[in-house]
């Protein structure tokens, strides 16, 4: 920013004249992401921000010679330190400046909209605003004044309609243009009350030769407020400036009789509000919508439970017909390759490496992801975009308060009954990283659909459902107790549910196909390696001959601890690799698929028991590792191990009390 | 009817209610250890005053002037609670049954006395119960001092339906006077919109404890329970049923 004069810095930056970086930001919800995919297409990649489990979805597209890069920054609602969306992103903004910001805007919902370009504003960042959702906008009467719009902030702003990809382009030129003519433009400056801007000059001054990350009345204001992060930084360069800064809060604090940012805060809402009434004028419709009555009949005590379990119930009874079905049909299939890669190479240890190691692990992954996991985020998805998750979030609060976890955690524990890797990467919706890894935590503890399988093919068919509806009654609570015993160890603060509610609306197809299928990617990224890695290090073991001595080793845990064949002990660790195969593997090594010549019914139930907890599979730990490093994957990994152990061997012995 | 009798019946019936269903004659009756008959008897009465709403099936709820009353009573007995305890060290055993005996005669100027004199007590000692907001317009009685020395406190009187969000019905509405809790909980809900001074209506509430669904700026939100029983309303008016 200093350096606009300093020639080298010219030179380098006309070298990279054609190349462009531009930041979409906003609310969420608000239709960042339809208008990133719409500029991108299918060039851009989900990646997370270094050290950060926030999502980063970066693009390139070439316009008018340049070669544009895009990142779509995570939804948020405000600049402050709420949660690591709101650092990350206006961390960006000051740091890498990007050549221009949209920012992304509901003309539905203006005024809380217009509460963050204020801020965006405050970051001096050159900017130009989408006015997006306009059809949304229209629908409920309300008409925005852009010249006028456009006359109060100072920037450029463009009505668009990102699902239909009215205005996309112009708003893709009108960025263009300002880069080119008018680089250095600021967006207009929000006054405050006569009292703080005191304050605000005079902290202006006080850092007059410090060096800043961010522009100086911007880190005026946040000193003002509080901002924990932005005192940090200040601290290095200039500690006398935060001491300066608390003592001038505190005399606004004073005069207010309201805390300094809550005062702050006020004036800037206030500010929005002010320039919402006056760009737009609203008729609103008389009748109730559609979406109106179709969220007062799903958030209901009554009907809004009823529809909950009605469509889960019905969402995972759907994937999993369809995935059975698909997924045998798929499995035949590739199996008929056997004979060609047989003889390709041959019936040997190579070949029983190649098959039997690659291959059959190659299409254990295929017959996961096509049948279930494509679905399963489809659906996610739709349910996402119309907004039904959040109504779910908000009628399960209650009972994950009592987890210590809000709302919000029910989704990832909904999406473990699915499969446990995308449940682990969608924790990302809790706020902070505590909730993350509590949510993560309880999720690996889900019965997962391979799990389920187990649970359903051993018990449930030799000992009756009524074992297995039993089985996961206890799952739930152990998930329940476990769950608790987190929240009291792990330290931190509890964030409760604070979450907008957005209208019902159709979504828009084709970003949920994008999104499903960036998913699937990641997910073929962390799986299919491992799966496949898995597979071929069991194969080895097993040509190599040292299936017998693992189990051999294993058999005081086995054995005389659970009570088990020590044959089982392979399955268990089988089960880590790939648990939808550990029943298959389980028949193999027993010599019979009637399981109840092989194992008593006591020995089912703690086998089953075992499996429920032990590990999730090696996937989700590669997921946990991804989501929040080595230490702590591993110390939920060697803590479920244990604790399965552990209550396998008390199953053992209450059941032979017992049975 | 004395006044104290009458003030610890709403007291009672206040603290019975705490989750906003009606109270049973039965569970007065065991709390006060008086006779039933004796409880419908004074019950009758305090409707007649307005006070309650009395039905001998469905029990009894406040009106909101019996909960003004009760709301101002169970502060000066925590407040007395607190002072007793903190400043004179009684045993924690025995402020209880003390500050019984002394709330009744606490003037409501002692009581703003008390407050500031005890900076901000937010729960009383032996069961960390929340101290009711005072009706002046302020967040903690630090604030109280500052607002003495303005001479602002006839402005605050006048604003004696102050209510937490928690405690609101589903169509009511009111402006938002404070927050409670922690910098970053009571930023994020300024951010959301939830600034002083701003409307709110309550859309739905979630049943057994859930949030409550609030309509502000145009927008909707959720907040969880805990949270909306830290954000206190100016009430706009009350339910009509
Ligand atoms: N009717 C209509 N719907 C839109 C428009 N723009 C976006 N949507 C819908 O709004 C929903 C959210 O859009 P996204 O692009 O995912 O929102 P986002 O800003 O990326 O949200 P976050 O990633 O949560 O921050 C989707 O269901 C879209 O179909 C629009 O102009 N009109
Ligand atoms: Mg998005």
């Amino acid at each position: 920013m200093s350096c606009h004069s300093c020639p080298l810095n010219k030179k380098s930056s006309s070298q990279k004249a054609r190349h462009l970086k531009i930041a979409l930001a906003g609310n969420a919800n608000v239709g960042k992401s339809v208008i990133f995919n719409h500029l991108t297409g299918l060039h851009q990649h989900i990646g997370n921000w270094p050290g950060k489990t926030v999502e980063k979805a970066e693009g390139t597209l070439q316009f008018k010679g340049y070669t544009i890069d895009i990142v779509d920054l995570p939804g948020i609602y405000s600049l402050s330190t709420y949660s690591l969306e709101e650092i990350v992103s206006r961390k960006y903004i000051a740091v890498e400046q990007p050549d221009i910001v949209i920012n992304v805007v509901d003309a539905s919902v203006l005024e809380r909209n217009l509460f963050f370009t204020l801020q965006l504003m405050e970051l001096e960042t050159p900017m130009i605003v989408a006015l997006n959702q306009m059809d949304i906008a229209k629908s409920k009467g309300i008409n925005v004044d852009i010249k006028k719009m456009e006359q109060i902030l100072g920037v450029p702003v463009v009505p668009t309609i990102a699902v239909k990809g009215v205005g996309i382009d112009k708003l893709l030129e009108k960025a263009i243009e300002i880069i080119e003519k008018a680089p250095d433009k600021k967006p207009a400056e929000i006054r405050y009350g006569e009292e703080i801007e005191e304050k605000i000059s005079l902290l202006i001054d006080a850092m007059k030769d410090a060096e800043l990350i961010y522009p100086r009345r911007y880190t005026a204001i946040k000193l003002l407020e509080g901002d924990e992060d932005i005192e940090r930084e200040i601290n290095r360069v200039a500690p006398q400036v935060v001491a300066t800064a608390k003592k001038l809060a505190s005399e606004i604090e004073k005069l207010h009789g309201h805390g300094c940012s809550t005062v702050i805060t006020s004036e800037r809402y206030e500010a929005a509000g002010c320039i919402a009434r006056a760009v737009q004028t609203m008729v609103p419709p008389i009748k109730p919508t559609i979406g109106e009555r179709v969220h007062s009949f799903t958030t209901h005590k009554i009907t809004g439970y009823l529809t909950m379990i009605f469509s889960l119930v019905l969402v995972f009874y759907g994937i999993f017909t369809f995935g059975d079905v698909t997924s045998s049909v798929l499995s035949d299939l590739l199996y008929g390759l056997e004979p060609l890669v047989r003889s390709a190479f041959g019936t040997g240890i190579i070949g029983a490496l190649v098959w039997g190691g690659v291959m059959e692990g190659l299409i254990a992954g295929i017959t996961i992801v096509l049948p279930y996991i494509i679905p399963f985020y489809l659906i996610l998805y739709f349910l996402e975009n119309s907004g039904y998750l959040s109504r779910i979030a908000f009628l399960m609060d209650n009972i994950m308060h009592k987890m210590g976890l809000h709302g919000k955690a029910f989704i990832p524990i909904m999406l473990g009954f699915g499969c446990n890797v995308p449940a682990c990467l969608g924790c990302r919706i809790m706020e902070t990283q505590r909730e993350r890894l509590l949510a993560a935590f309880v999720t690996t503890l889900v019965p997962c659909a391979a799990t389920t399988v187990i649970i359903l093919g051993l018990v449930g068919n030799f000992l009756g459902i009524h074992w297995a509806l039993a089985l996961y009654l206890f799952n739930f609570l152990i998930i329940f107790l476990l769950g608790r015993l987190a929240f009291k160890v792990v330290p931190g603060e509890p964030t409760a549910l604070i979450m907008e509610m957005h209208d019902y609306r159709w979504p828009h197809m084709k970003t949920i196909l994008k999104q499903t299928w960036f998913r699937v990617a990641e997910f073929i990224k962390i799986a299919f390696p491992l799966i496949i890695a898995g597979s071929f290090a069991l194969k080895l073991a097993e040509v190599a001959g040292l299936l017998e001595p693992i189990a051999a080793a294993l058999s005081p845990i086995t054995v005389a601890w659970i009570g088990l064949p020590a044959i089982t002990g392979i399955t268990l660790i089988f089960g880590i690799l790939r648990k939808e195969l550990a029943l298959v593997m389980l028949a193999t090594l027993l010599g019979t698929t009637n399981f109840a010549e092989a194992l008593t019914p006591m020995q089912m139930v703690v086998f089953t028991l075992v499996a429920m907890f032990y590990i999730p599979c090696i996937a989700t730990i590669a997921a946990l590792v991804k989501e929040f490093g080595w230490k702590k994957a591993l110390t939920i990994t060697l803590f479920e191990i244990i604790f399965a152990i552990l209550l396998g061997g008390i199953a053992f012995r209450i059941l032979t009390l017992l049975l | 009817m004395t006044q104290k009798s009458s003030e610890d019946y709403l007291k009672t019936i206040y603290e019975l209610s705490q989750n906003g269903k009606a109270v049973g004659t039965t569970e007065i009756s065991q709390t006060l250890k008086i006779a039933p008959a004796s409880v419908t008897e004074m019950l009758k009465k305090l409707a007649n005053k307005g006070y309650i709403t009395y039905s001998p099936y469905h029990g009894t709820t406040l009106t909101s002037e019996g909960r003004r009353i009760a709301e101002k009573i169970v502060r000066k007995h925590r407040l007395l609670e607190r002072f007793l305890h903190d400043v004179l060290k009684i045993d924690k055993e025995k402020v209880h049954s003390q500050a019984c005996e002394m709330e009744h005669s606490l003037s409501d100027e002692a009581e703003e006395s008390l407050c500031r004199f005890l900076r901000h007590p937010d729960s009383c000692p032996d069961d960390g119960k929340m101290i009711p907001p005072c009706n002046l317009q302020i967040e903690s009685c630090a604030k109280c001092i500052q607002l003495h020395e303005k001479g602002l406190e006839e402005e605050g009187k006048h604003n004696q339906r102050l209510i937490a969000i928690s405690s609101l019905k589903e169509g009511q509405c009111g402006k938002i006077a404070f927050i409670r809790g922690g910098r970053n909980m009571v930023q994020r809900l300024l951010d959301m919109g939830l600034t002083p001074g701003t409307r709110i209506c309550i859309v739905r509430i979630a049943p057994l404890g859930g949030p409550v669904e609030l309509a502000v700026r145009d927008s909707k939100l959720a907040i969880g329970k805990g949270v909306a029983s830290k954000i206190f309303v100016e009430v706009e008016s009350p339910v009509a049923d």
